[in-house]
């Protein structure tokens, strides 16, 4: 419908969207009215997943279903879903901030000529026109932006935006727009999966527990993978100070030059709170922080904060949230 | 071969960023400014390129007022053989996009086999400007790069880029557009003779008419920047720490609802 607001749907390459979808489609919800439309570029959708996002509240799916689209590159997207937009008039198009989306809607801004927001974290109608806040400078202002013409164009940092709830009877209408795709220049040689932690992904995770130089070593990060074991949703980042001393990979730094995270509870254990680190957590709902120096700055940022060994607040943590959650 | 580095000047990381009276940019008194991070693995990426593959020449190119070939001369004094100087009022209120035409104009005119980017300039930490370079282009792109190699006949770069869960390693067409993620390397320190030499290396400055291009007005436009509202204060929990933890678990349940 001209004048809907589009989500582009971020999923798992095994045929349904993320959770993160949820708060993209909720917000859009919220702005527009109920009216959001979904944009699937698959090679396979799952009925299921079809119906999740008719559930959220999606009431059409424009499906770009094809062999030819996956892997995902940009340079084949982009001008798939540039074509349908001209073609049907969205007010806006959102994402939420993943890597393959945030390369994906800049592109798309390019080629439809429009303003770009990136890394929203909040997004409000000001009487016919779209306000976006954006952290900037490291998350140390926030900026408020507008656009000059349609559609708006803006990708959403996850877990801050109240997600659509499941509304089982509500479907959406699936629509297979004929679309041509660009040839593709560049090929996908092979994917490199991670070795699993078992632990979900940092920038989806709702819990966070993060490890500093504090950690003293490498084979320390175990104490806190298994109080994310426990807990519901969590995960283990670290610090650049551990990156950089070698105990964790590059794709588990918090910061500035790391992973920006936005958990509902983030939980810093012998971190000192760096500028350059609260720039990756500093719009978490809830901070702990847990050094033994009660001048650390990341006590300034905290709600709560403990001073004293992390290494004996671990394991009494561990016993606590265990009698907690088993009840 | 050739190179071309797109740098941005931003405030250091540890400046603390202040509004200024026009609530529409920063105090830019006492700032002390650098090459934005990211960029220069972007341009280490480079050299490093330059030292493999005789006969590459490494460009940097920076879009911004007078006060940039500072940042220019950085990139020169780490290596850079020579530099371009975008500066134009026309280009004082420049967003994303007009940014990233004007870059692309340029890359047209000087018609390089690649360019090396950051993954993000860390003051308007848009993420924006490499993707829509590509796009104005119609080169292929690979963002978030933790790996790169160039074939030996200089027709493609395999390049590795940084998803979540993984690393997916793409084979793009030269000329493509690759941005630099934390983890590609680790900048080089400019030499005495690096800072000396720098001074005799060439920078062009470029205008908008001299690129072809009209003033436009920002399809994004700015209209206040904010300082962050102040979180509530917190509260340390005195105590032995096996008091303490407990109190603090009760306090996530109760207080703050978070498990
Ligand atoms: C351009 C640039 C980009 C950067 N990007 C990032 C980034 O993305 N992310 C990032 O994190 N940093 C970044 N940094 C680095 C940042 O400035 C800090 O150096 C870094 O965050 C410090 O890490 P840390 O807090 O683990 O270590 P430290 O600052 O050394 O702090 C360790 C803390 O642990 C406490 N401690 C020690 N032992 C214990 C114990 N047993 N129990 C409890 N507490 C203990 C100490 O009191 C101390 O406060 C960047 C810096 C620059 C210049
Ligand atoms: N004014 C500029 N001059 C040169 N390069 C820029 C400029 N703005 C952005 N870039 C490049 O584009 C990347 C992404 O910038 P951004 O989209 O603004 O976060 C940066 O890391 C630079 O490599």
């Amino acid at each position: 419908m001209a004048g809907a607001f589009w989500c582009v749907v971020e999923d798992d390459r095994k045929g349904s969207p993320k959770k993160v979808m949820a708060e993209v489609i909720g917000e859009a919800a919220r702005l527009s009215g109920g009216e959001v439309e979904a944009v699937w570029v698959t090679d396979k959708a799952s009925d299921e997943g079809l119906k999740q996002l008719g559930e959220w509240g999606a009431k059409k799916v424009w499906l770009l279903e094809n062999a030819a689209l996956v892997p995902y590159r940009a340079e084949v997207w982009a001008p798939a879903i540039a074509d349908l937009a001209q073609a049907q008039s969205p007010k806006a198009i959102f994402g939420p901030v993943t890597s393959r989306q945030r390369e994906l809607i800049a592109r798309l801004a390019a080629r439809l000529g429009v303003g770009l927001a990136a890394d929203c974290t909040a997004l409000a109608m000001d009487g016919d026109t779209l306000v976006a806040t954006r952290p900037v400078y490291a998350g140390k202002l926030l900026s408020k932006v507008t656009w000059a013409k349609a559609p708006w164009l803006a990708t959403l940092r996850p877990n801050v935006f109240r997600p659509a709830e499941t509304q089982a009877g509500r479907s959406a209408a699936v629509e297979r727009p004929g679309v041509t795709f660009a040839g593709a220049k560049m090929k996908l040689v092979e994917r490199r999966e991670e070795a699993a932690t078992g632990l979900p992904e940092l920038t989806e995770a709702e819990i966070v527990l993060s490890g500093g130089r504090g950690m003293k070593g490498p084979e320390n990060y175990v104490i806190l993978e298994e109080l994310a074991g426990i807990l519901p949703n969590a995960a283990v980042g670290a610090s650049r100070a551990a990156v950089d001393a070698g105990w964790r990979p590059h794709r588990f730094q918090i910061g500035q030059t790391g992973r920006t995270i936005s958990p509902k509870l983030y939980l810093g254990f012998g971190v000192s709170g760096a500028i350059q680190h609260l720039a990756g957590m500093r719009t978490s709902k809830v901070i702990v922080a847990v050094n033994k120096d009660p001048e650390a700055p990341i006590f300034k940022i905290a709600d709560y904060g403990i001073v004293a060994d992390l290494f004996e607040v671990v394991p009494a943590l561990k016993e606590e949230f265990k009698k907690l959650l088993e009840k | 071969m050739k190179i071309l580095v797109l740098a941005k000047q931003v405030p250091d990381t540890a400046t603390q960023v202040k509004i200024s009276s026009n609530p529409r940019a920063i105090e830019t008194a006492g700032v002390t400014w650098i090459v934005s991070p990211y960029d220069e693995f972007a341009l280490e990426e480079a050299l490093r390129i330059k030292e493999k593959r005789q006969g590459t020449e490494v460009v940097a190119v920076s879009l911004g007022p007078d006060r940039v070939k500072e940042t220019i001369r950085s990139c020169l004094a780490m290596g850079a053989d020579r530099a371009i100087h975008l500066n134009d009022p026309a280009w004082a209120d420049a967003d994303t996009l007009t940014t990233a035409r004007a870059l692309a104009a340029v890359i047209k005119q000087e018609a390089p086999d690649l360019v090396l980017t950051g993954r993000q300039a860390i003051d308007d930490d848009m993420g924006a400007v490499t993707a829509q370079v590509a796009e104005i282009l119609g080169w292929p792109c690979a963002s978030w790069i933790m790996e790169e190699a160039i074939a030996d006949d200089g027709k493609t770069v395999r390049a590795g880029r940084q998803v979540e869960g993984g690393l997916e390693i793409f084979d793009l067409p030269l000329p493509a557009v690759l941005s630099a993620q934390k983890g590609l390397n680790e900048p080089r320190y400019p030499t005495l003779k690096g800072i000396m030499g720098a001074k005799k290396k060439e920078i062009r400055d470029v205008k908008a008419g001299d690129l072809g291009l009209a003033a436009e007005p920002p399809q994004l436009s700015l209209l206040t920047l904010e300082a962050l509202p102040p979180r509530p204060p917190g509260r340390v929990i005195p105590g032995e720490v096996k008091e303490a933890v407990r109190e603090l678990v009760k306090a996530l349940r109760e207080e703050a609802k978070v498990v």
